[in-house]
């Protein structure tokens, strides 16, 4: 055995998952009597002390309206403010702050760009392509435009591992492809999409590309210089921040030529009753009194996970993600749904002939949270013949006992329905 | 297994979810419904062969969880021949039985459909046991409209 195989026998190297733990208010409760084993964090993660703290202190010590005060408080909040977008505009790798727009999360970063730069760039006859693993708030605001402007919303296919078939994704990009927009990873299946090649591909044709990262994030390090993608959009709370903030990333020169979304306080430069000067990026975006605490939340986030380092997080997963793998695989009459070769933290299966939804009632007796259903993605479950899915997912503070647990709790559900 | 759980999946219920009774569309069905529980999925489709008053035949067809499958059948052996109101008061009871426990009826007078007096402990299934029978209303109304549980 190698020293590396050897270590990751006994778990990854570089991150003391009980240490983690701890950070982790939350996981420390017994649910139904049973110590809860939470593996939904591909819904919405835990938070740690830190961000709960962070948005505390926030609303006790600095709490005002941000770029409009003169006052001390105003001020430490604007700053606050802004120095959570350059630690996204750091976590990301964006060239600068300004490409950094504060949104409510990944579903209204899409749909921010599908109103303005979709709006203005699509006509009639145009396409908008999609793939086939799309989370509802992938397909739902292209949809929208595409009825409005009598465009053709296109989908590229997968293959039965639950893996794009390239070949066919290049070969639907065409003259008249408007935006390619695709999951980074997949919140149903957990594969990961080789979008630095497919970005290339859809530039070698001129076609601008989206890239919802509300599954990637959480995961490994994100780049979007060195993706080059047009957009990239993700949710802070999955990625261990609040609700209610999330961020629409876009190249400086595509966010300039857009329209403004939505119009009112921050998004003017100045406002007669005649006409209005946009103010600048990002803020021509941000209409209104941001999520301030939110923004805060997710910059402590960040920080939180960057102290752990991607390389000890992504290190721990890959090592529990093969364990899982392993352990549900051995379970007689369980299929997992979701076999690429690059898969992330995303395991979904269905037991026999039972319902997913009766496996999660009885997990949850077992103090288990899991998620089932179709995970908002209905025409995903259609191309794989399946109602629904069960889907247990990881995060850095998941361990081989929540695993271990998660199996116990799926011979319970056999032994249920013998 | 803990005892809530062996309320909800009695052997009953494993039953009918196993093989489901009716599982068709009767021969001469003049009535019918669709009914979904968008949150896990379930569909169901209610036919009643209605004459005059009487449900002389009911089948349904449809996927869904163990719970909705158990019901929709439970359902239809009970209501097979019976009148509309005798149906409607069946619903009544089976619908405060499914949403507050077997404190406000007599199970004994629901006979197999007593299999599911489990079901009210836990919140999140109650859309589940009740979809069939809001599906089946529906159908008798002639209403024929969807019936969504969210
Ligand atoms: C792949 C993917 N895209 C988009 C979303 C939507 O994210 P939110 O609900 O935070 O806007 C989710 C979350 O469920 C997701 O998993």
């Amino acid at each position: 055995m190698t020293a590396l195989a050897q270590r990751s026998v006994a778990g990854a190297p570089g991150l003391d998952v009980e240490k983690v733990r701890k950070d982790f208010p939350i996981l420390a409760q017994e649910i139904r009597g049973k110590p809860l084993v939470y593996l939904d964090s591909a819904a919405t993660s835990q938070k740690p002390r830190a961000v709960i703290d962070a948005v505390v202190r926030y609303y006790l010590q600095d709490n005002a309206n941000v770029h409009r005060g003169v006052h001390l408080l105003s001020e430490r909040a604007t700053k606050a403010y802004e120095d959570a977008r350059e630690k996204v505009r750091q976590f990301i790798n964006a060239a600068g702050a300004e490409e950094i727009v504060f949104v409510r999360g990944t579903t209204e970063a899409i749909n921010l760009v599908a109103q303005t730069h979709g709006r203005a760039r699509v006509r009639a006859g145009d396409e908008v392509l999609i793939t086939e693993m799309e989370h509802h708030s992938d397909i739902v605001p292209w949809q929208l435009l595409c009825q409005e402007k009598g465009a053709v919303l296109r989908v590229a296919p997968i293959d039965d591992h639950g893996q794009l078939v390239l070949e066919e994704l290049e070969r639907m990009l065409g003259p008249r492809t408007r935006l390619l927009a695709l999951a980074h990873v997949s919140n149903t299946l957990g594969t990961v999409n080789p979008v630095r090649r497919i970005v290339e591909i859809a530039h070698r044709q001129g076609v601008p590309v989206l890239l919802d990262g509300a599954q990637a994030a959480p995961h490994f390090p994100i780049d979007v210089r060195a993706l080059d993608c047009d957009f990239y959009a993700f949710s802070g709370h999955k990625l261990f921040g609040p609700t209610g903030i999330g961020v629409l990333y876009g190249k400086s020169e595509l966010l300039e030529e857009m329209p403004p979304w939505q119009g009112g306080g921050d998004m003017i430069s100045s406002v007669t009753f005649e006409k209005t000067t946009w103010n600048k990026l990002p803020h021509k975006f941000e209409a209104g009194t941001p999520d301030i605490a939110g923004a805060i939340g997710l910059g402590a986030a960040i920080d939180y996970v960057s102290a752990l380092g991607f390389a000890a997080v992504a290190a721990h997963e890959h090592d529990l993600l093969s364990y899982a793998t392993e352990a549900l695989r051995d379970l007689p009459g369980l299929r997992l749904i979701g076999t690429a070769k690059e898969k992330a933290s995303v395991l979904s299966f269905v037991v026999g002939d039972v319902h997913p939804h009766d496996v999660g009632t009885i997990l949850d007796q077992e103090g288990i949270a899991i998620r089932t259903g179709h995970h908002c993605t209905q025409p995903l479950m259609r191309r794989l013949g399946v109602p629904a899915t069960a889907r247990a997912s990881l995060a850095f503070y998941n361990r081989r006992e929540d695993v271990d647990a998660l199996v116990a709790g799926l011979h319970k559900v056999q032994e249920i329905f013998r | 297994m803990n005892p809530e759980l062996r309320d909800l999946y009695q052997e009953v219920v494993i039953d009918h979810s196993r093989k489901p009774r009716n599982f068709r569309k009767p021969e001469g069905a003049n009535r019918s419904a669709e009914g979904m529980n968008p949150l896990c999925g379930d569909e169901i489709k209610v036919h009643l062969k209605l004459a005059g008053d009487v449900i002389e035949e009911i089948g349904f067809e449809g996927a869904g969880c163990a719970i909705s499958k158990a019901s929709a059948s439970l359902m239809t052996t009970a209501l097979k021949s019976k009148t509309k109101a005798e149906a409607e008061a069946l619903f009544q009871r089976v619908h405060s039985m499914l949403t507050s426990g077997q404190g406000n009826v007599r199970l004994e007078e629901l006979g197999k459909l007593a299999a599911l007096s489990g079901v009210w402990e836990f919140p999140a299934r109650v859309k589940c046991a009740s979809l069939a029978w809001h599906t089946m209303r529906s159908a008798l109304d002639g209403a024929g409209t969807r019936v969504s549980t969210e």
